[in-house]
């Protein structure tokens, strides 16, 4: 009776030892780095970890698959088309940029391990662009405590510009809060006297959007706010309080795919409200699309672009639009480079966001350090392709500071007004922007 | 039989290798020691649960959930020591399976599966309807840092892996010494007939309950580990995909089997790291190798349960009797009877 149950424990043990070995052998050894000194000519070091004489090893999380995944999946590998498009050019410094982004499926458990095997196993230079508040949120604290640039992060959140507690964070896009204060602005102005009411994600991302939202919108205006939960698709019950609280306008922070099942059962129950809806949630491209796979999936047939035709947004970049020199550009490098990805606003968005961290790179240095990469944000970005300028600074890490409003009309945003400005407090004045819109270089890579 | 001294050696024999193995990996490596360490420690309640007393949970990760924000809370708010925490993580977690037991004590087959799959799509939800205590969707940190004895430059991730492969050893030796004990025994005959062992003087719902008391202990268990690993509770970690894929585990390494739920984690840890890493290194488009891992998944799954039906540890068991002779073990069942009110 004695010797099965020897045997199985024998044997487990046997193969915990062949496991682990097997693990060893797979394993990649993390090299070592010595730091050097910045000269501005001599010869190119392995300055940093993750970057050799050749390469800059950067890293991302992204939700390729997943409630986020529609039009979001798009973004790394615009980004990863535009250094491309740098490494034929010459690369950044004679270095080639090489971006691992993992998928993380927007989950935050997920995103703590794929962000620990970049950091710890790949042994990236930097996090890049990590994709979405609530699997950010997984991943930021690892990050600032191993020292690893977190820079440029996929998301408005307000959280990202914490330099004191998060010192290596950096958040690029509008921040929820400043796009509230402009949304709701906007509503107060033009929609006076009507019933407005709110749909948002429940977290951050949300929350903050309503905080500038009520920042602008007086309380007697608002009739009632409604959130979701990005792994409930079913939103019926909020649509039905909105629609008997008689809300005339809906201003919505939520992810493309809620933007699409908001509309559609509004169209369900025939409630036709003013849809507002925040940057992230509004491409209309990606909406378009996930409006008909959607209304598809349910057995009718709709024509997305009709459906978004009306819709209130705001924009950080440029209009997807021929007359625009960073269109022209990004058109080239899709065309060349990511072909099969529709030229939407997430496509923009990828690559636009990895202009800026050319820009950063080349600022910081011949042979880089992690360091001065930080210090080379914070001494101030040129806008780049944003149509405001950056707040980077020693004491701020937040991104773009305006955005103008728009309306979305045959599947184009068409700008409403000029560019407008503010900050993140109550009390912040909403100003329109001075400076202009810088003009895309003619290489299509930023000057140092 | 002198068989705790012997489980006691080859958990000591274990834990040494994984010392020496922590010590000689990469930190991701170390990381993955601790995230196999986790599963493991879930695992091998749940395999217990379904193997032995013959009641299936679809709901163990919302006893995770509720070990990992037990955790969380007492972390946070009342700096405990992180053994107390786990004990107490353990504790609540197990007595709310004592009330879940009560109630699954009373189902059968697919009523117990449709019972337990509610809890684990429900409970995590509380942290949406509690946003001030829970965190909402964003979840609590949890700060965990190495202990000061051993130096500033400890890694993190090795004192990680080391805390989770003890919790899980230690786990596998008491879960070990219940499975021989009369205890086991009373699981396994009511597992094969109530009645008869109702006869023996087994009592029968008494002993289905505790089999959830022990198997909500380990998810509990599981949770806090799973907190202090990844420094993070959200909903998003206890969804009902987790609670599968402990079943999932639990299947494939054997159901029943103690080793097997070392190897059924090890499959559900390592494959979805190794799929993705050999999708992208091949080029694969995103939009295909993104959802490799999930079909790899379904693929071993599929060949696991074809061929070794009675899981990794079960196969392991045929190959071993093929040099050592027909083992009597082998000849009985060790999964559950699939008759009249078996788990289907």
């Amino acid at each position: 009776m004695t010797r099965p149950i020897r045997l199985r424990w024998q044997a487990a043990a046997i193969m915990t030892v062949a496991a682990l070995t097997v693990a060893a052998c797979s394993s990649s050894s993390s090299s070592g780095s010595t730091p050097a000194s910045g000269s501005s000519t001599g010869a190119l070091t392995a300055s940093a970890p993750g970057i050799t004489s050749t390469q800059i090893l950067i890293g991302s999380h992204q939700p390729l698959t997943g409630p986020a995944a529609p039009g979001y999946d798009e973004i790394a590998p615009a980004s990863a088309a535009y250094f491309s498009y740098v490494n034929a050019h010459g690369g950044v410094y004679g270095r080639k940029i090489v971006y691992k982004y993992i998928n993380d499926g927007y989950d935050p458990t997920t995103t703590a391990s794929v962000v620990r095997q970049l950091v710890l196993q790949d042994n990236v230079y930097a996090l890049f662009d990590g994709l979405g508040t609530p699997t950010h949120l997984a991943a930021v604290q690892f990050l600032n405590s191993e020292k690893v640039p977190d820079v440029f992060v996929a998301s408005g959140c307000e959280c990202w510009n914490e330099p004191t507690t998060y010192p290596e964070t950096f958040g690029w896009q509008i921040d929820y809060v400043r796009e509230g204060k402009i949304l709701g602005q906007y509503v107060k102005q033009h929609f006076a006297g009507k019933k407005v009411g709110f749909f948002y994600q429940d977290d951050e991302f949300g929350l903050d959007g309503v905080k500038g939202l009520d920042d602008e919108i007086p309380a007697s205006m608002i009739a009632s706010k409604q959130s979701y939960v990005d792994t409930n698709v079913n939103i019926a019950p909020q649509v039905a309080a909105l629609r008997a609280s008689g809300a005339q306008v809906i201003v919505s922070f939520s992810i493309p795919a809620f933007t699409a099942l908001l509309k559609l059962n509004t169209l369900k129950l025939g409630f036709s409200p003013t849809l507002v809806v925040s940057n992230v949630g509004s491409d209309p491209i990606t909406l378009s699309g996930l409006l008909e796979s959607f209304a598809k999936q349910g057995g009718a047939t709709v024509n997305g672009n009709a459906l978004t035709n009306g819709m209130i947004t705001d924009e950080y970049l440029p209009a997807l639009s021929t007359s625009d020199s960073w269109y022209v550009l990004l058109k080239k490098v899709h065309d060349q480079y990511d072909p099969k990805a529709p030229l939407d606003g997430n496509v923009f968005y990828g690559m636009a966001v990895a202009y800026t961290f050319v820009q950063a790179m080349l600022k910081a240095g011949r042979n880089p350090t992690r360091a001065s990469l930080l210090s080379a944000i914070e001494a101030g970005l040129p806008q780049g392709p944003m149509v405001s300028q950056f707040a980077y600074a020693a004491g701020n890490h937040a991104g773009a500071t305006g955005a103008y409003i728009g309306i979305i009309n045959n599947g184009v945003v068409t700008q409403q007004g000029p560019v407008l400005v503010t900050d993140t407090s109550a009390s912040g004045a909403i100003t329109t922007y001075t400076g202009t819109e810088q003009q895309a270089p003619a290489s299509g890579i930023p000057s140092p | 039989m002198q068989t705790l001294p012997r489980r006691l050696g080859v958990a000591v024999i274990v834990a040494v290798i994984v010392v020496l193995a922590s010590i000689k990996l990469d930190a991701f490596r170390d990381y993955q020691i601790a995230e196999i360490a986790v599963e493991v420690t879930a695992v091998a309640g749940l395999t217990l649960l379904t193997g032995l007393s013959g009641q299936i949970s679809l709901g163990n990760g919302a006893f995770m959930a509720i070990g990992g924000y037990t955790a969380a809370l007492l972390l946070m708010h009342l700096n405990w020591p992180f053994v107390a925490v786990l004990v107490l993580a353990a504790a609540v977690a197990a007595a709310s399976g004592g009330v879940v037991g009560a109630a699954a004590a009373r189902l059968r087959g697919p009523y117990l599966a449709g019972a337990t799959l509610m809890l684990g799509v429900a409970l995590p939800s509380l942290a949406y309807a509690y946003p001030g205590l829970l965190g909402g969707d964003q979840g609590l940190n949890v700060a965990f840092t190495t202990p000061g004895f051993l130096g500033a430059t400890f890694p993190l991730t090795r004192w990680q892996a080391w805390v989770s492969a003890a919790v899980a050893l230690i786990t596998l030796v008491l879960l070990a010494n219940l499975y021989y004990s009369r205890i086991g025994r009373n699981w396994r005959a009511v597992r094969d007939d109530e009645v008869a062992a109702a006869l023996d003087g087994v009592n029968v719902a008494a002993a289905r309950i505790l089999a959830f008391v022990v198997s909500a202990a380990c998810a509990g268990l599981a949770g806090a580990l799973l907190a202090i690993v990844t420094g993070l509770v959200a909903p998003g970690a206890f969804t009902i995909t987790l609670s599968i894929a402990l079943l999932t585990a639990a299947a494939i390494g054997g159901l029943g089997s103690l080793p097997g739920a070392l190897w059924g984690s090890l499959v559900i840890v390592l494959v979805p790291t190794y799929v993705t890493d050999v999708a992208t290194s091949n080029g694969l488009s995103s939009s295909v190798g993104s959802n490799i891992p999930v079909a790899a998944y379904g693929v071993v799954l599929i060949l696991v349960m074809l061929v070794f039906p009675q899981g990794i540890q079960g196969g392991l068991r045929r190959i071993l009797a093929l040099f050592t002779g027909p083992d009597p073990k082998t000849q009985k069942p060790v999964r559950p009877r699939t008759d009249k009110e078996g788990i289907s």
